[in-house]
Parts: structure tokens; sequence; C-alpha cells
């Protein structure tokens, strides 16, 4: 890096100005694209959850509506699996072009989660297409159990995945001889010290999504007069399922805290916004870092992190003085951490109170919440959800930060020196953009195409086959 | 170990050739189906024939990748780092391609949504045949950061990304005939056969030409490719011939495995004459390969995917086979 050049009067540029030039475009089309994927990811690994739970009361009580639930939602699964397979796909590309000296050096190790997760991921996309392309040729138990594996593999997919993030925050499993990588224990690398905080934290996550992203297109429709009992099935059963596993990721997410605090504590210094090193830490809600390292705005509880990470107001946490100068984050990085954080923490605690606010009508009557109020905030409560767990991810990655591999690699260090990363950048954008933007016109055509079924007579699957079959030749116009 | 670890790596690679290979060799006749109305019927038998198992056949990318990265770290760092413009370019193309299965279940597709379909079919190989040409006639280096242009742009690339798309068409094509003829149509099965013949023929002259250009460009895979893998280009232009012989006569079961043979062999060709080395003929597999336990453990996760993952798609493929799985407009 030149720092001194014709035109800049001498003056030394500010440490950022160090980083290769490749960094800022490469970071943020990782980030682009793991945004976008982590959307996805909820509807492969636990749609196929909600879907089955539809499938089983349709084939048990031969339920009408729950069974084209069940048709309709492993469509839109399987349309949201496929797009997933292609930003992960992405994904695994730009592991290799964006950061080979990530692969290069730490692949022995690093690798070997993803090896599992490809065998769960192949096992998903097997039955997913069984299941879909099942539902009028297969009887109808055997179809529902086709749907199984899919629910197994995703569990499997997103434990292996994350393991491999986990081991980055707290790598294990192996040695570095002259930076090579020597003695793996590939057990030891799965089951690194933050794989279960983190997996389970994720997998929770997923179902949260899901739960709320479908039971919100059941209430939108509700509010707009269509309240039969197919849209107040459609909105119950996954409501339920994310409204159950909210209190579970409320304690597990408490728990994963307390554990970046004894495990990663420069990582908690910038998630409580901790400048000093000291017991009797605030809690500070929202509010910055500012360029100085003062923490500004926000509102202070007194004592609050402290108590939190360690149950007593003289818990000594460490603070960012305590990190080297030269791998200490950037005050507005350590803010957006923070920030992240307290959105993630506000949105989860905003999904609880809705949570228990249908458990109350629920336990009461046996029905929705009559407020006038509960369906407007269901509706929004798969993007809070969203919301949610884009702000926890930040938090994981950008808390991170300056490492890619904590403690061995730097961000810096693992980027890639060739090509015009911008360029790619670009280009990675529009692409996710235009799939973003087609994935979601699809779906409005589906729902169009449904909803004009509606009155009319609609085609139920485990139907009598059709007699013609389907002769190639035959028009099959849509 | 490293050997086996090389051939579970190879395996994937073989796989993707034949699994792969055949889904973009349908894209290809898709591209060339001509318009709307002339190209109806092929494009319907082709949407059938392919649908169900689109995700399936293309894990083994992701499994080629993820053994590679694994198993032999300093050589996809520096196959990434030299090969990247093909390869963000193959990437994009699985990309359209990928989309384009997925958007295409539910929505009316426009000519131009199939036309970026269906190129991304013949972009796709032919930039994975330029990686392999750049990866067998010695131009990655070692440690990387190979020449961004040459690495892709010369003789053996040019020649290895212009078969795989002759090949891949010829394997579509051969697959289309079997595919007709179980749905008794007798006109769409002499369409695809002779197209299988002409992509065949395509294959046939390549490969010759190719004798000379690996003379000149890649001059230890020539002598390999005549040497110990002697047998297995020989058992490829058989099978292939074979295949073509018996389009007519033969059950299509035995007419899909023949050409299926027949890439598998010229794909396993390129291996055996690449042997022992990784990298052109300076990395050798040995020095390339990761620590033993990473070794063991991906041959340990091989087999338990041979033994959930292979049944699996045997169960796929057999309710594909007996019309139990059906798209259905919804």
């Amino acid at each position: 890096m030149t720092v001194t050049s014709p035109g800049s009067w001498g003056v030394a540029l500010p440490a950022a100005a160090a980083d290769p030039s490749q960094l800022l475009p490469a970071r943020e089309q990782m980030a682009f694209t793991l945004g976008f994927h982590i959307i996805l990811v909820p509807f492969g690994v636990a749609f196929t959850f909600i879907t089955l739970l539809a499938n089983y009361r349709a084939v048990r009580h031969g339920d009408r509506d729950a069974l084209l639930l069940a048709e309709r939602w492993s469509r839109v699964a399987a349309l949201l699996f496929a797009v997933g397979a292609v930003s992960g796909t992405m994904l695994s590309f730009e592991l290799g072009l964006l950061w080979p000296r990530l692969m290069g050096r730490f692949g022995a190790a690093y690798g070997i989660p993803f090896a599992i997760e490809g065998i769960f991921f192949f096992l998903e996309a097997i039955f997913t297409a069984i299941y879909i392309f099942g539902w009028r040729r297969l009887p109808p138990w055997p179809h529902f159990w086709t749907g199984v594996p899919v629910v197994l593999a995703g569990i499997g997919g997103t434990l292996s995945v994350v393991a491999a993030n986990s081991w980055m925050n707290q790598p294990g499993g192996f040695r570095l001889v002259n930076g090579q990588v020597v003695g793996v224990r590939p057990l030891a690398v799965i089951f690194n010290r933050a794989f279960w905080y983190e997996s389970i934290h994720m997998l929770l996550a997923a179902y949260i999504v899901a739960g709320f992203l479908v039971a919100g297109v059941y209430a939108a429709g509700m509010l707009k007069g269509r309240r039969d009992r197919y849209h107040r099935l459609g909105f119950v059963i996954p409501f339920v399922v994310a409204a159950v596993v909210m209190p579970a990721q409320i304690f597990v997410g408490d728990v994963v805290a307390r554990q970046v605090f004894h495990n990663e504590p420069a990582k908690f210094a910038g998630v409580e916004m901790v400048p000093r090193t000291a017991d009797h830490v605030p809690e500070t809600l929202l509010g910055i870092l500012s360029s100085d390292g003062r923490v500004r705005y926000g509102v202070r509880i007194p004592s609050g992190a402290s108590l939190l990470a360690g149950f007593s107001p003289s818990t000594r946490i460490k603070g960012l003085e305590a990190i080297p100068a030269e791998v200490r984050p950037r005050p507005e990085l350590v803010s957006i951490v923070h920030l992240s954080f307290d959105v993630m923490v506000g949105t989860a605690f905003l999904l609880l109170g809705l949570s228990l606010w249908f458990a109350l009508g629920w336990w009461r009557r046996r029905g929705l919440p009559r407020s006038r109020l509960f369906l407007p905030c269901a509706s929004v409560s798969g993007l809070l959800a969203v919301v949610c767990l884009e702000t926890g991810w930040v938090v994981t990655e950008v808390g991170r930060q300056p490492w890619t591999v904590v403690g061995l690699l730097l961000t810096r260090d693992a980027v890639t020196t060739s090509g015009n990363v911008w360029l790619f950048f670009s280009g990675t954008l529009a692409i996710l953009l235009s799939i973003g933007v087609i994935t979601v016109v699809v779906l409005r055509v589906l729902r169009r195409r449904w909803r004009a079924l509606a009155g009319g007579e609609v085609q139920v699957p485990y139907g009598p086959e059709r007699p013609d079959g389907p002769a190639i030749g035959e028009a099959r116009r849509r | 170990m490293t050997n086996l670890i090389a051939v579970v790596l190879f395996v994937g690679v073989l796989f993707y050739a034949v699994f792969g290979g055949a889904d973009f060799g349908a894209g290809f006749w898709d591209l060339t189906a001509g318009g709307a109305e002339r190209g109806r019927r092929p494009r319907e038998l082709i949407d059938h024939s392919l649908g169900p198992v689109w995700e399936a056949n293309h894990v083994w990318l992701i499994y080629c990748l993820v053994v590679l990265w694994s198993a032999f770290p300093r050589a996809f760092a520096a196959i990434m780092t030299t090969l990247y413009v093909p390869l963000g370019l193959a990437a994009l193309g699985i990309i359209l391609r990928g989309s384009g299965f997925a958007f295409r279940k539910v929505a009316v597709r426009t000519s131009e949504q199939r036309l970026a379909g269906a190129a991304s079919s013949v972009i796709t190989p032919f930039f994975f045949g330029a990686v392999a040409g750049g990866i067998a006639s010695g131009r990655v280096p070692a440690a990387g950061g190979g020449d961004p242009l040459r690495s892709w742009l010369n003789p053996t690339s040019a020649l290895g990304g212009a078969l795989a798309v002759v090949v891949c068409a010829y394997l579509a094509a051969v697959f289309l005939t079997a595919e007709a003829r179980m749905r008794e149509v007798a006109d769409l099965e002499a369409y695809f056969r002779r197209r299988a013949l002409l992509a065949a023929g395509a294959a046939g002259i390549l490969a010759l030409g190719g004798i000379a250009i690996l003379d000149q460009d890649a001059n230890r895979l020539f002598h390999r490719l005549i040497g110990p893998a002697l047998p297995l280009v020989i058992v490829s232009a058989l099978g292939g011939a074979a295949a073509l012989v018996l389009l007519r006569q033969a059950a299509p079961r035995i007419v899909r495995v023949l050409a299926v043979v027949a890439v598998a062999a010229l794909v396993g060709g390129w291996g055996v004459a690449q042997y022992p080395f990784l990298l052109g003929n300076h990395l050798r597999i040995a020095q390339a390969a990761a620590p033993n336990a990473t070794l063991i453990a991906l041959t340990v996760v091989f087999g338990a995917a041979v033994l959930l993952v292979v049944p699996s798609l045997a169960l796929l493929y057999r309710l594909q086979q007996r019309g139990q799985l059906e798209e259905r407009a919804s």
C-alpha cells in the first residue's frame, strides 16, 4: 500500500488505509451473499417440518384445508430450496475466489464440517425432489415419510455449516507448525468450543423465522378479510411452531451471550461496548462508540452488563483497551456490533411478547387474541424475525473482525490478491438483486394463481390418477 | 491414503461430468431447438426428463469443491487464484441455470429467460473444460497467482472447453433419444438420434484434432494418454460408438449405460493421464495433500455418503423412471 503519493500531502493515512484494496469489496460481497442466503436457509431447514405438520393432520384426520396448505407450502419450499441452492453455490465459489488463503491454509481443518454438510445437502435435495414430485402418484403415508428425511437433513446440515462458522470463532482440533496445519483431530474441529451454542441458536432461529414468515402471510390475508378456515389454519400451524420455539431461543441466547463473555472477550467487549476493563459495567441500550473511544448517547442501566455476564455487579468485563491496538476493532465497527446486538435482542423480545399474547388468547378461549392489533402485529412478525436473524449474524461476523479465524488469520491476510473484486462484487450484487426480485415475483404469481382457484374446483393431491397421464405432445400450456 | 482420497475426489468429478453433463447438454439442445413453435415439443421432452433431479445432479459440484478444499487446500487456493476468470464465469452459468430451474417450476418463461438458462448450459461446461485444460497443461503454479488470462486462453483449454460442450450435448442427446423411445414418440426419437450422431461426430473430430494440440501444448499428458490411459481412451471411443449403433435397437437402459461409460472413460482417461500429479506436472498429489487425519475423516464421510446417498439416489431415479414423480402445474 502506498501511503505517500504525490497528491497525498505526505500525511500518513489512518490504519484503515493499510488494508489491501480488495478487502472492502470482498467483505461486502461476502456480507451480501451471506445476508441473502441466510433468509432462504430457514425455509430449507424448518419449512418442511411445518409442512409435515399440516400433511400429518391432512392424512390423519382427512383435513382438506390442511392438505391443500401442505401441498402449496411444499411447492414454495421447493422453490426457495432451489434458490438457496443457487446462493449456496455462490458462497462455496466465493469462499475460494475471495478468501483463497483461508481455504489454502486452513482447508484441512475448516473443510471437514463442509464435507459432512455435503451429505446432508445431498439427502435434502434428493428427498425434497421425491416429496415435491410425489404428491400425485405416491400413497399418502409413504409420501409423508419421504418428507421426514428432509427435516432431519435440514437439522444435520445446519449443525455442520455452523460447526465451520463456530470453528472460526473458537478454532481448535489442530496444531500449527511453521504456518502449516498438522495434527488435525476432526471431531475436535467439528465439536469446537462454540459449536453447540452457535448451532442450536441458529437451528432454533430457522424455525422461528420460517414460522413467523409463513404465519405472517396468512395474517395479512386475514386482515384483508379472508378469514376462512384455510387461512386460520395456515396462520396457526406455523405461528405455533415459532411461538413454542421463541422462549427456548431467549434462554439459549442468554447462555450464548455468557459463553461469548467467557470465551470470546473481544467480541463481548464490542457487544457491550466496554471501552475499559472494569467491574460494575453498565448495560448501554443503543448508543455508539465515538471515534475517541467513548460511549455516547444511549440509555445506561447501572451494572447491567456485569450482572448479565456474571450474575453479580462486581463481575469484571474486559474492555476494548485490553485488545492489542493493531487488532483492535475500529469504533465504528464496535458501534455496528453493539447496535446489531441491541436490535437482535429487542426484536426477539417483541416476538416473545407476541408469542405470549397468542398463548394467552389460546389458553382463555381456544382462539386468536380478539384485539384488533394482534393480526397487524402478527403480519409483520416474519419481517421482525428476519431482522433479528440478520442482526444476529452481524454480531457474530462483524464482531469477530479483524479476524477471520480468531487469533490465527486476519481478514486482510485471507483476502485474495488477484482479480478485480469490485467488478466481481457488482456482478454478484446484480445477480442477487435479480434473483431476489424474480423470487418475489414468482411467489406473487403463485399466490394469484392459488387465489383464483379458491372459488372453483381445486385439484387436491392423493386424488384419482388422471387416466390420460402426462403424454408428451399433449399441449401443457399453463 | 492420498491416492485413495484423490480417487474419492475424482469420483465426484466423474459423477458431475455425467449427471451435470447430461443436464447441461439438455440445455444445449434447448438452446438450439429453434423458435418457440418449432422447438416446443423437443423442449417439452427436455423439461420432462430432467425436471425433478436437477439439484441432486448439481450437488456433485459442491462435493468436488468441498473435497478439493479439504483434502488439497494448497492446490485449491492455487487454482482459485489463477483460474478465477473461467471459474467465475462457470459459476455465473450455474447460477443462471439453477435459477432457471427454480423458477421454471411455477412461472411461465419468456424467451429471454429461456435463452439465459440455455446459454448458461454452454458457458458452464466450456469454462469447466477450460479450467481442466489449464490444470492439465500445467498452467496453474503450485503457489497460485498464475497468469489470469493465459492460464485458460490456451490451446489445451480451448480443446477442453469445446470437448466438454460437445460431450455434454452427446450425452444428453442419447438420453433424450432413449427417453423419447420409452414414451414412444417416434419423431422425437429420430430428432434426438440425429443430434446424438452429430454430437458424436463433432466429439470424434475434436478428439482427433486434440491429438495434435496436446502433442504440442501438453506433451506429458499426450504421452500418458497414448500410454497408461490408452485402454480408457479406447473404451470411451468404443462405448460412444456402440451407443450410437445400438440407438435404434437396444433397450434404452443399455444405450444410456453405454453413453455414460463413454463419457466416464474419457474423463477417467484424463485422470489416469495426469496421475500422480494434481497440477500439471509440478505438484504431486502426495505433496498437495492435507494431513492424514483430514484424509481419513474425508474417507469416513465418503463412506457414510455412499451408505446414505446411494440408496436415496437410487430411490429417486427409480421413482422417476417408474413415472411416480410428476411435475404438475398448480
